[in-house]
């Protein structure tokens, strides 16, 4: 969930909603000349509050502007878990984050690496370099799309069907999975809008997004809804694994369920189902 | 930290504090209006002085005009307005 930076009101309570991350942001939500105010209040905030087992995201100003360095060593000594870079463009962009936040490291005597990275992809060039990008860094975790300022690139405006996001959401998709990262959808913007939130989540989630960014706590609940696995889809992937155990254990080479074959893309969802329902809390 | 001009951080909104610096010559000065100065009065300026105090500041006057701030965002809106009194931007992070 997105959190504005220079919202102190918003930074002390966001936790109680339950995502998965927060994600402070620095950049386009903070204007020019609060950007010192902003930083020192996410650095304040994460040094002080207890957000549990929420992942503490910060979205940086890029490195081009006078305000990124100093973003990025503060969130680094702040305990920041993840620097989020923004408009990613190339590997370069990702690999120039990567040497400041090592050199921060080693200010604030931390272990190299142990601060994280996820890149942004807000322009046509970005999707064009997104595998580059997505493999540049062995700090980088995760990558996403900015639909605003991408369709703004495009020369387009964001449409309820989302045909002008289709193509680089599929090519986010393809790159983070052959990166090994995950990958995130872009914020649905009308918070009154249920239906059509609900049916982006579903669209995708079926494209194979690990999840989604809000902008609001009442988006959350829908999310973790929609990517909660069912209770068929868990009893299935319990018994495919049950069957493969059952294989191994009489040494068996072709292993069935209900007379269809099991294999490798099979056994891969049906661990990646039960991964999810352990992470939803449901098993 | 020697202060150059006066400065401000920080807004009226709820669970915000608007602090102003200004240079002062009698220790650290603090005026402030809080709508829970009985319940806290005394914490806030603990918070004002403190953070004054290990950035090096010891004259200084200040106005606070609190509406429900966190600790944490004290600290931060002093910090930002003392940099910004100071003029500077060299950062002392973790410290």
């Amino acid at each position: 969930m997105f959190v504005p930076g220079n919202n102190p009101g918003l930074m002390a309570d966001a936790h109680i909603y339950g995502p998965d991350a927060l994600m402070f942001d620095l950049e386009d939500s903070v204007k020019l000349s609060e950007k010192d105010s902003a930083r020192f209040l996410v650095y304040q905030a994460l040094k002080t509050i207890d957000y549990g087992d929420i992942e503490k995201v910060v979205r940086v100003n890029p490195l081009n502007t006078p305000y990124g360095k100093a973003d990025i060593e503060a969130m680094v000594f702040a305990g920041a878990d993840i620097i989020r870079l923004p408009k990613s463009e190339t590997a370069q962009d990702v690999i120039e984050v990567d040497e400041w936040i090592t050199e921060c490291e080693k200010k604030a005597g931390l272990e190299p690496g142990s601060v994280g990275m996820m890149a942004a992809i807000e322009s046509g060039l970005g999707i064009l370099n997104v595998l580059s990008i997505a493999q540049a860094s062995p700090r980088l975790i995760g990558i996403a799309i900015g639909a605003e300022d991408f369709v703004t690139d495009l020369k387009t405006t964001r449409s309820p069907g989302g045909s002008e996001l289709f193509t680089a959401r599929s090519m986010l998709v393809f790159a983070a999975r052959a990166a090994g990262i995950a990958v995130l959808d872009t914020v649905f913007a009308d918070v009154n809008d249920d239906e059509g939130f609900r049916r982006e989540v579903e669209t995708i989630k079926q494209l194979g997004f690990d999840g989604k960014s809000v902008i609001n706590p009442r988006q959350i609940a829908p999310v973790v809804e929609i990517f909660t696995p069912t209770a068929k889809e868990i009893e299935h992937a319990e018994r495919v694994v049950e069957a493969i155990k059952e294989a191994e254990e009489k040494g068996l080479g072709v292993i069935s369920l209900n007379g269809k074959m099991i294999d490798k893309p099979v056994v891969d969802r049906a661990q990646r189902v039960l991964k999810m329902a352990m992470a939803a809390g449901v098993i | 930290m020697e202060i150059k001009k006066a400065s401000t951080a920080g807004t009226l909104e709820s669970s915000d504090i608007m602090i102003l610096l200004d240079r002062g010559e009698n220790g650290i000065d603090i005026e402030l209006k809080s709508s829970v100065l009985y319940q806290f009065g005394d914490q806030i300026r603990a918070v004002i002085e403190q953070t004054l105090l290990e950035a090096g500041v010891h004259n200084v006057k200040v106005v606070a005009t609190d509406r429900g701030a966190l600790d944490c965002t004290i600290k931060a809106r002093v910090l930002t307005a003392l940099h910004r009194a100071v003029e500077t931007t060299d950062y002392k992070w973790g410290v």
